[in-house]
């Protein structure tokens, strides 16, 4: 297998999707749901299945019809509703009302987020995730070297990066299991690059002549089999969760099915490259 | 030697049968089916889960400790006061307090009630009312001129002077004394003309400090306001773990079937083991008590994706050895010694990334890195104690005798 004489182009696809996550992130920006704004939610089980322009009628005598609204593919009978932070008093007044005029309804989730929380789980998930980076970064310099460190966490954020831009771009909604699954997928990658490098670790050990980038090419066809089987099962796993798990489950097993595949990717095309050229340019220092 | 390889493995299956239907089914073994016996977040049975926050009043300054040990006794109060059953009633760090009640049948009215400030009446016996919490300065335990534990109550002026002149008139009688319209105590009026009420005996000294701290609580001692809340009706949680278990089968069936397809009778063993791992994980979630949430399940499902990694680690480091030449049992031996330091140090970078998360994460977040981390833990034992233990069962009861079997289905080398 030879990847690393080719790694110009692997550089340039990730350059290329990690400029378009940016882009997206900054043109499209995120939509997010009520767990990052605040905000008010309510996914309404009606006893029939209810136009959108009903309930809308509802919600414009209490000045909201410019709430997002919703139907449930699973169950069309469910509307989601999203407004502005309501109180419980509100909340009541516009069940009545939906009741009175639409239909009975079962209220199977509903929820309320101030600005506070919201504001923390952005700025909790972000700290998380520097405060993980560094710790990891710790430990792979310990136990290997620096050069391993950087390389993975390089990949890592490169991981994360493309997977958030992924939901940018298609403009998915994005609540708070979405941290949870992009921690994950930072977690998964850093767990599949480790697996390489410590392949090639211990072949710069037993290397004779070999250049460092003939010894990560032979490190990666030793480890290929190992990634695509390890990455298949976990998908079949993340699949399954996917297309049989309730609403609530569906994006955090997206942004899994996503950044495990770019996770895989980038151990092999991205973070072995960059190992391969951080040694390189240190000889050439030397 | 051979036959009792043989006879252990199948003892092994016996016992993993024998797991699996403790787990699955009742059992005289535990009196239930096991996995009923882990305990389920608000998403999975319904329920409804409040954050307040206590709000700093700008008259009486910042919220004090005091203040927040206050609320969360009156907030436990009224709590009890609504009969569900194990309520959650915790105190948080930037002085909050969640509360999450299981199966409440009109939650909003139980958030209304739980944050809605208290009304603390003292009623004579035709039910008038003498005063109100808003005339009490301070209820404070003490022990009397008698040395007997006892409340005294400090009235404003105004207030006083009413409860002197309802004393006058209802010497021999009781005062009712309701918080939240229910019955706190009703002692008796011993003298007339009273300003500065004294109630005695207690029991204990306790006894009157809890009553003092009821007393006290006819409002909260600071505004605390609604910041957060979650209702899922019992349907949706039902619903939730139906999805779940289905997405665990089918996953897991998955999984089963494609490492049997990929590494036969390695991958049988291997199959074994993660059914070693999932009793393992879960065992472990019902004797710490944890809480499984919808994440959590992410969490599970995503470490049995994990714990296969560990073995395919290993299963492609015997086939290397296996390519180099060696015979199965030193192949075995050799791939599990070299694998072990690779899935060593992934595994500890991922619990690395659990542990913070478990350290910064909220709530949902906190479950998912908890499960995870155990799962990866689990994933580690299992693959290698387990698995390597009845791959050489596997080899001394005759089942891998040739390299071959390592092999997938027309893949030879």
């Amino acid at each position: 297998m030879k990847i690393m004489n080719k790694r110009t182009i692997w550089f340039s696809i990730s350059a290329v999707m990690i400029a378009i996550s940016i882009f997206s992130l900054l043109t499209n920006g995120l939509n997010l749901g009520v767990d990052f704004t605040g905000g008010s939610f309510m996914a309404l089980t009606f006893e029939r299945e209810v136009t959108l322009a009903e309930v809308r009628d509802v919600l414009a005598d209490f000045g909201m019809a410019k709430s997002g609204l919703q139907r449930d593919q699973a169950d069309p009978a469910t509307v989601f509703i999203r407004t502005p932070r309501l109180d419980e008093e509100r909340r009541v007044e516009i069940i009545h009302a939906l009741e009175e005029r639409v239909g009975d309804i079962v209220a199977e989730d509903v929820y309320m987020v101030s600005g506070i929380i919201s504001e923390e789980l952005t700025r909790q998930a972000l700290m998380a995730l520097a405060i993980a980076a560094v710790a990891m970064l710790v430990y792979i310099t310990f136990r290997f070297e620096f050069r391993f460190g950087l390389a993975a966490i390089v990949a890592l954020l490169h991981d994360a990066l493309i997977t958030i831009g992924f939901f940018s771009v298609l403009g998915i909604e994005v609540t708070g299991a979405f941290v949870a699954g992009i921690l994950t997928v930072i977690g998964y990658s850093i767990n599949d690059t480790i697996v390489v490098f410590d392949r090639i670790r211990e072949n710069v050990k037993y290397r004779k002549k070999e250049t460092f980038a003939q010894v990560a090419d032979k490190s990666i066809s030793q480890t290929i089999v190992r990634s695509i089987n390890t990455s298949l099962t976990t998908l079949l796993a993340v699949t399954a969760l996917y297309a049989f798990g309730g609403r609530t489950i569906k994006d955090f097993s997206l942004a899994l099915m996503v950044g495990i595949l770019i996770g895989t990717y980038s151990s092999i095309f991205l973070a072995s490259p960059l190992w391969v050229m951080l040694r390189e340019r240190g000889r050439a220092a030397r | 030697m051979r036959q009792r390889s043989q006879a252990l493995l199948a003892l092994f299956v016996i016992l993993i049968l024998f797991i699996g239907y403790v787990f699955l089914y009742d059992n005289p073994v535990l009196g239930q089916p096991a996995y009923r016996m882990v305990s389920l977040g608000l998403d999975l049975q319904g329920g409804t889960r409040v954050v307040l926050q206590a709000v700093e009043d700008p008259e009486t300054g910042p919220v004090t400790e005091e203040d927040m040990v206050k609320a969360l006794s009156i907030i436990r109060f009224r709590v009890d006061k609504l009969g569900v059953s194990e309520p959650v009633i915790q105190r948080q760090e930037g002085n909050r307090i969640l509360v999450e009640l299981a199966g409440v049948e009109d939650p909003g009215k139980a958030a209304e009630l739980i944050g809605r400030t208290a009304v603390l009446k003292f009623k004579g016996p035709d039910g008038e009312v003498i005063i109100t919490g808003d005339d009490l300065i301070e209820a404070r335990a003490q022990f009397n001129n008698r040395n007997l534990p006892a409340v005294a109550l400090e009235l404003k002026p105004e207030a006083a002077r009413r409860f002197a002149e309802a004393t006058t008139r209802l010497v021999g009688q009781p005062i009712s004394i309701y918080l939240d319209d229910e019955l706190l105590q009703a002692p008796t009026v011993t003298e007339p003309g009273i300003e500065q009420p004294e109630i005695s005996p207690y029991a204990t000294i306790e006894d009157a400090q809890n009553m003092a701290v009821l007393l006290n609580s006819g409002a909260l001692p600071v505004p605390m306001e609604i910041i957060s809340n979650r209702t899922v009706s019992a349907t949706l949680g039902h619903d939730s773990i139906q999805k779940s278990r289905i997405a665990g089968l089918i996953g897991v069936a998955a999984v089963v079937l494609f490492m049997i397809i990929m590494y036969r009778v390695p991958g049988l063993v291997a199959n074994l083991a993660l059914a070693i791992y999932v009793a393992l994980v879960f065992f472990t979630l019902i004797a710490i008590k944890a809480v499984l949430t919808l994440p959590g399940i992410a969490g599970l499902i995503l470490s049995i994706g994990m714990a296969v990694d560990a073995n395919v680690i290993i299963f492609e480091r015997i086939k290397e050895e296996l390519r180099a030449g060696k015979t199965v049992r030193s192949a075995v031996d050799a791939g599990f010694s070299r694998a072990f330091r690779t899935i060593l140090d992934a595994n500890i970078t991922t619990i690395i990334g659990a542990a913070v998360l478990f350290r910064f994460g909220a709530g949902p977040v906190k479950g998912f890195a908890l499960i995870l981390a155990i799962g990866i833990l689990a994933s580690m034992v299992t693959a290698i104690l387990v698995t390597r233990y009845l791959l050489r069962l596997a080899i001394d009861a005759g089942w891998l005798n040739s390299p071959k079997a390592f092999f997938s289905a027309g893949r030879g080398r």
